[in-house]
């Protein structure tokens, strides 16, 4: 799994957020688009894209896209 | 500023999907689109009688997709070449009248999976894809007879409750992104998904008295809702399930 396609991966689950705004040390909850229905596309990203499952609960104990990509590896 | 550009109700500089454009209610909803201003991408799968609609449209810039959207290869060769899009109409469906006792797995997935496995699956690659713009309308056309049991209409009654339930969940997902959803349960229209599903033209007659209005509805009834629900008129409103019945709330038949 690569970290450079895994941020491209998460910021196509955003739709008023350009995907250069997303990096691997964004702090993705502080950006205006999160919400509970965007944890749940990641959620759904996981687990279709690389076959991981994830809960809500840990997508929202990371605190970078980096965090994140390292949970799901971790899987 | 002309005052049509003005008009809430236009539907200039849209561009509007209408599935199931070939006849009745989507053929109907189609022409009045372009009427209204809007730029409209026609889909069904025939041919000849989808040529006709886009013989019926007025402005330029219309396009016509045949594809039978029960098939994942159609449904995403159409998105691929859409472009984004401020309207959908999601009309494409099918009737049967089947007795409860005589339902056959085929009976459901040849109403199932045009009337709701379709539209949701559409729907889901439109948002993939992205090309639903923020701010935009979308319309489900569903029916009365979601909430209105007539005999030998279950697995279609069946198929029309589930896609307003899907719909309403897709209503609360889009609201963020201003993106709204209604659907429209028509009454009795007399298209040709009517003949197909059995129904004679005397028992038609008979059922036209028990409206208040003394008629079924025409697909122009229908389609002059629709765009209303597809023009910044109705801003307000998503969510919503619009009853359009010449009055017979449950005398389908």
């Amino acid at each position: 799994m690569d970290l450079q396609e895994f941020v491209k991966d998460f910021a196509n689950q955003f739709d008023d957020t350009d995907a250069s705004e997303i990096k691997g040390d964004t702090v993705f909850q502080d950006l205006d688009e999160w919400s509970s229905l965007t944890t749940l596309a990641v959620i759904a990203m996981a687990k279709t894209q690389y076959g991981k499952t994830v809960s809500g609960k840990e997508i929202r104990s990371c605190e970078t896209v980096e965090d994140l990509f390292n949970l799901v590896v971790s899987k | 500023m002309d005052s049509a550009q003005n008009n809430l109700f236009c539907l200039s500089g849209k561009s509007i999907l209408v599935t199931g454009a070939s006849s009745g209610i989507g053929k109907a909803i189609a022409v009045l689109c372009s009427k209204m201003g809007a730029v409209v991408y026609v889909t069904a799968r025939n041919e000849e009688r989808l040529k006709e609609t886009m013989s019926l449209l007025e402005g330029a810039g219309h396009k016509m997709f045949l594809a039978d959207l029960t098939k994942a290869e159609d449904r995403e060769k159409l998105v691929n070449e859409l472009p984004l899009l401020d309207g959908i109409v999601q009309n494409a469906g099918v009737g049967s009248r089947v007795l409860c006792k005589n339902i056959n797995e085929s009976d459901l997935d040849f109403v199932f999976n045009p009337n709701l496995k379709a539209p949701i699956l559409l729907q889901t690659l439109l948002l993939q894809q992205k090309k639903v713009s923020k701010g935009a309308s979308i319309v489900f056309t569903a029916s009365r007879a979601a909430n209105s049991p007539s005999v030998g209409n279950a697995v279609y009654s069946a198929s029309k409750g589930a896609l307003i339930s899907y719909a309403k969940c897709l209503g609360l997902e889009l609201a963020p992104r201003k993106i709204r959803v209604n659907c429209i349960c028509p009454g009795m229209v007399q298209t040709g998904i009517i003949e197909k599903s059995g129904l004679d033209d005397d028992v038609m007659l008979e059922l036209q008295k028990k409206y208040p209005l003394q008629r079924c509805g025409t697909s122009e009834d229908i389609a002059n809702l629709a765009v209303y629900l597809l023009s910044d008129a109705s801003s307000w409103m998503t969510g919503s399930c619009i009853d359009i019945t010449g009055g017979g709330e449950g005398i389908l038949i």
